[in-house]
């Protein structure tokens, strides 16, 4: 759905995994935005009526892009860069006591 | 002021959680009913509140109020059935007994020593409690931390959704042919051939009774009928977080998980006047003692905190009462609006649409218990 503009010469990029799933994302990436990239369409579903939700306002706004991030539940993929390694999983309802 | 526009049996001042289950409960027995409501400039108690159905603290100091409240707990799967048959709308109640939890030993002792005193009142009705041990409440919540020493749980505790309470009773109202008038702050009632006619920026609404249900603003509104109510704002300020999956199954007093699973963390006591500000210091110790209580809760995000101003009598007990000087003329007022709305709507309400409060039920609730005369001055 989306597409990359062209890609530097000197641009690198960083390997994380998205579900178990590996993906380069490019450095400087935040993680919604790596996500869409990778042809993500649903990151999470609602806690209440379990709808689908993807990253939207990309800019802090919307928590539409709840995901979870090395373990931790609910974090904001627009605001966080990707880092090497990173682990990222969608998050399905409610973000469980603990995680 | 445009002329006089309508004729009710009975006008209700205020749209909360007490108005609207008064009038909610007097459509239902078949009379005209206006309710008047100041609109969102109001303090609005009924939408800050945590929403307990709560029992088994209550009543020290007047065993009538501990009956009163035991009777609407037992009243309310009806209610909540009533409401949701009528309207559609499931208000979420759930009574699985509630807990206290005490995070010192002399927590622990002091709350026993409190729920002992209230039940060996003379005039009580007595029900059981229990003083359950540390290994005991982690059988039934298993995420409490390790401060927790102790619990004091009643069977009879339970909660809601109290928004959906204020919502199912509007729109239950409302189809029950009670007619619901935002921004009508009354300015003025007069009372003359038993009428009463309720003074509005809008208009004037005419009554042959009236309830005074309008939270602190009885302070104001109860002189002009002859009855002079003691209530004054008492804060309370509330934490809510993320929704989360459900793993509190039981309301516990500063701290439920909400149907829809939120966590809700409450809530102070504060003399604090007309001032529904939140403080950092309040919030702190209140954030502190729940993630004493529940140590996974400190991971959660906090959407939300906000403060509500509680309805506080004189002596923290429920009025309800019927002027002298302007007969049919009633007031009702109290802390507990979620707790007490079944006895407001299937008990309170009845009485009001047959014409008078029996004594031998209501009497203890009359403000004469206020007309202290001034010994020691």
């Amino acid at each position: 759905m989306f597409q990359r503009l062209p890609l530097e010469p000197s641009g690198s990029t960083v390997g994380i995994s998205i579900d178990g799933r590996r993906v380069e994302a490019r450095a400087g990436d935040t993680v919604a935005a790596a996500m869409l990239a990778a042809g993500v369409v649903r990151c999470r579903t609602t806690p209440v009526s379990g709808a689908p939700r993807a990253p939207y306002c990309m800019m802090g706004v919307c928590f539409d892009c709840l995901v979870t991030i090395d373990g931790v539940g609910s974090r904001q993929g627009c605001l966080v860069r990707v880092r090497e390694g990173m682990r990222i999983e969608m998050q399905q309802g409610a973000r469980e006591l603990g995680k | 002021m445009s002329p006089a526009r309508r004729d009710f049996d009975v006008a209700v001042i205020g749209g909360g959680l007490m108005g609207s289950a008064i009038a909610w409960g007097l459509a239902n027995a078949g009379q005209r009913v206006a309710v008047l409501d100041e609109g969102d400039v109001a303090y609005r108690a009924s939408r800050g509140n945590f929403a307990l159905i709560w029992v088994h603290s209550k009543g020290l100091g007047m065993p009538r109020y501990s009956a009163w409240t035991m009777r609407s707990a037992n009243a309310w799967a009806t209610f909540a059935d009533m409401l949701r048959q009528q309207t559609g709308i499931d208000v979420c109640f759930q009574r699985p007994g509630g807990f206290n939890l005490a995070l010192t030993q002399r927590e622990w002792e002091a709350r026993e020593i409190l729920l002992q005193r209230i039940q060996s009142q003379p005039g009580m009705q007595r029900f059981d409690f229990e003083m359950p041990d540390r290994g005991r409440v982690k059988q039934a919540i298993p995420q409490i931390g390790p401060e927790v020493v102790g619990a004091s749980y009643s069977r009879y505790d339970g909660h809601c959704n109290s928004l959906k309470l204020l919502r199912a009773l509007h729109a239950g109202m409302q189809q029950l042919g009670a007619m619901y008038l935002s921004e009508h702050r009354v300015n003025r009632i007069e009372y003359a051939a038993r009428e009463f006619r309720l003074m509005t920026a809008q208009d004037e609404v005419r009554a042959a009774r009236i309830v005074l249900a309008a939270g602190i603003d009885c302070a104001r509104l109860g002189p002009m009928v002859g009855l002079v109510m003691p209530v004054r704002p008492q804060r309370g300020q509330l934490i809510v977080t993320e929704r989360t999956a459900p793993f509190l199954h039981h309301p516990v007093q500063c701290v439920r998980q909400t149907d829809e699973g939120s966590v809700m963390i409450g809530d102070s006591q504060e003399e604090a006047g007309a001032d529904p500000a939140v403080t950092s210091p309040v919030i702190s110790v209140m954030a502190d003692r729940a993630v004493r209580m529940f140590p996974q809760l400190g991971t959660l995000n906090v959407v939300r905190t906000w403060a509500a101003l509680r309805v506080m009598t004189q002596d923290g007990f429920p009025i309800y009462d019927e002027s002298e000087t302007c007969p049919g003329a009633f007031s009702a007022a109290c802390h507990s609006g979620v707790t007490l709305a079944a006895a407001h709507a299937l008990i309170l309400a009845p009485h009001i649409a047959a014409g008078c409060l029996p004594a031998e039920e209501f009497q203890a609730f009359s403000i004469k218990r206020f007309d202290v005369p001034a010994l020691a001055a």
